[in-house]
């Protein structure tokens, strides 16, 4: 196999991407600024962290959305819009509310339940469209999404907490610090962990009886799936807040050229996932310095564009 | 030995299945044939356990399939379902490779590459290996889910209309395989066929389903009589002779 170019153009592009991030700020570091204790303070605390928290994001993020995608059988659908991140908003509200002191831990737990239960309601709906009408799952998830999403805001609005709800919907790494974004690797870990599990998330897109068939306890993989797509989310809501399109457009992008042997192409969809979210998080601190333009803006714009693309090109005949 | 006791099955209330009673002894090629509907398919799906066995028992090579685990089954039995094909991005080698996943779970040796590469001879899909079975013919898929069912190397194979988008060299081409591997290697193999014509010339045994219900079982010569394929189908059916060969004439 000649994989091996395309892995180091990979690890080079995000490496590039990663230094570039590391110097791109409000207080200019370069050669002369380099070496001073201030300088290294301003990597040490802020820079490395942000640029950690946009590659764990977007990896994390990209592969939640195949693992979802994997599991509805059905590619236009992720975390972001179909609802789990919009539980687990719910789930950090709930908690904000009942228990204003809470630690970081009970928000991430009550986050991420609220973020399995809203998937799992999500994967019932869907059970019952007709197979024949694949466009009705994304209508449906938008409209689930869009309703608890709705939930969020009119609670936020009664409660005077809009401005937190503002945070979790709209993720931006403006905010990351050396402290606060160490939750991530959790997202990381999980992402390793679904990795583990490639083959057995491939087999359940062939479906349940076929994965039955191949002896898979289908049950639990969902479960396991559901896990890692729930827990990934909450935990970015709850420490950078939702970021969107990367699940939808990353995995699809990927799909297109490579297919859906997961064991072959999710560290690829990790790699461009985390190579997107902090191209857009560099880019948007780039094109209005000394001001920010929110990542979640940008994605927008270019998964929506790159989206587009990907509808209009030809799939490549492999013979 | 495949051992069916008394099972019926309902769906939302209907009968589908009704008492069926038969056993399906050990080695050779069985003909499972019936009208559309008679519950030919659901009866398959409960015997691999894709269907949840509401009333009787049904054990494959001794197992219960009831409280067999499931992966233990996968290494006893495999089914090719009628609408099984598959809508994910996968290149052929690829998804005959998954065929193995009940014995190397995920970390395959030389002994499932070679499984798997035999499989794609087997079925004449050699030169298609790097091609995404979303983009092949309905009769390249067909032969692709096939070799799937034929890679994962199990001792009882289940293939519901296998020839289904088959060509007339591919069908005869894979009925003889199916005899093959019954002959040289005493599998078991349990066929939906449509085409009469395939159970008189390669199965050894027939089972008729009408209505849910077991309406002939026995030896092909047996079974293949005017009478009871005409009621059977409920449509007339003659039989006629080319040199050695009985044919069932339902065309005209
Ligand atoms: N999910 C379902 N809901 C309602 N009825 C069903 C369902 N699945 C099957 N049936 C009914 O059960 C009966 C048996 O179906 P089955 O698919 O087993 O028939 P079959 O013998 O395989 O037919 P064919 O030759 O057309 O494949 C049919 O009348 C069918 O309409
Ligand atoms: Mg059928």
């Amino acid at each position: 196999m000649t994989r091996a170019p395309g892995i180091a153009a990979a690890g080079l592009g995000l490496l590039a991407l990663a230094a570039a991030s590391l110097l791109t700020g409000v207080i200019a570091l370069g050669p002369g600024t380099w070496d001073g204790p201030e300088a290294l303070a301003v990597l040490a605390v802020s820079r490395i962290p942000r640029t950690l928290a946009a590659l764990l994001t977007g990896a994390s993020m990209a592969v939640a959305g195949l693992i979802m995608q994997m599991l509805a059988r059905n590619r236009f659908i992720e975390p972001a819009t179909a609802g789990t991140g919009q539980s687990a908003a719910l789930g950090i509200l709930g908690v904000t509310l009942l228990w204003p002191a809470a630690p970081i831990w009970a928000q991430m737990g009550t986050a991420s339940l609220a973020a399995i239960l809203g998937s799992l309601g999500f994967l019932l709906m869907i059970r019952r469209l007709p197979p024949t009408q694949p466009l009705l799952v994304p209508l449906v998830g938008l409209i689930y999404g869009g309703l608890l999403g709705a939930a969020v805001g009119a609670i936020g609005y009664q409660l005077d907490l809009l401005q937190y709800v503002e945070v979790w919907m709209n993720g931006e790494f403006s905010g990351v610090l050396r402290g606060r974004y160490e939750l991530l690797w959790a997202s990381g870990a999980l992402t390793l962990l679904a990795y583990a599990f490639a083959d057995r998330f491939t087999i359940a897109g062939l479906g349940r009886e076929a994965s039955v068939s191949l002896g898979l306890n289908y049950a639990r993989v969902v479960a396991v799936g559901l896990l890692i797509v729930s827990v990934t989310t909450a935990l970015t809501v709850v420490t950078v807040g939702m970021i969107p399109f990367v699940g939808l457009v990353v995995p699809n992008i990927v799909s297109r050229l490579a297919g859906d042997n997961l064991r072959a192409t999710l560290p690829g969809v990790a790699a461009l996932g985390a190579g997107l979210v902090l191209a857009c998080d560099l880019l948007g601190r780039i094109v209005r310095a000394p001001y920010e333009i929110p990542v979640g803006t940008l994605l927008g714009v270019l998964g929506a564009l790159l989206f587009l693309w990907l509808l209009n090109a030809r799939p490549r005949h492999a013979r | 030995m495949i051992e069916i006791r008394q099972v019926s099955h309902r769906i939302g209330g209907t009968p589908i299945l009704s008492d069926i009673d038969v056993t399906i002894p050990k080695g050779g090629i069985t003909a499972l044939i019936g009208p559309n509907g008679a519950g030919k398919s659901t009866l398959l799906g409960l015997v691999a356990r894709l269907e949840r066995l509401q009333a009787g028992r049904i054990a494959v090579d001794g197992l219960d399939v009831a409280r067999t685990p499931t992966d233990r089954l996968a290494r006893t039995l495999a089914i090719l379902r009628q609408d099984g094909t598959v809508a994910a991005r996968l290149t052929v080698r690829d998804l005959v490779g998954f065929g193995r996943y009940p014995h190397h779970k995920g970390w395959p040796g030389p002994a499932d590459r070679d499984a798997v590469e035999e499989a794609l001879e087997a079925f004449d899909l050699a030169p298609l290996g790097t091609r995404f079975v979303d983009t092949l013919s309905g009769g390249q898929r067909q032969r692709a889910m096939v070799a799937m069912t034929y890679a994962q190397g199990t001792d009882y194979i289940l293939l519901d209309e296998p020839l289904n988008n088959l060509d007339l060299a591919h069908a005869r081409a894979l009925m003889q395989r199916l005899r093959g591997m019954a002959d040289r290697h005493g599998r078991t193999i349990v066929v939906v066929l449509h085409e009469v014509n395939y159970a008189a010339h390669y199965a050894d045994r027939i089972i008729g389903l009408r209505d849910g219900r077991i309406a002939a079982q026995g030896p092909a010569p047996e079974v293949l009589t005017e009478p009871t394929l005409s009621s059977l189908f409920g449509s007339p059916v003659r039989l006629g002779r080319v040199g050695e060969h009985t044919v069932v004439l339902h065309h005209a």
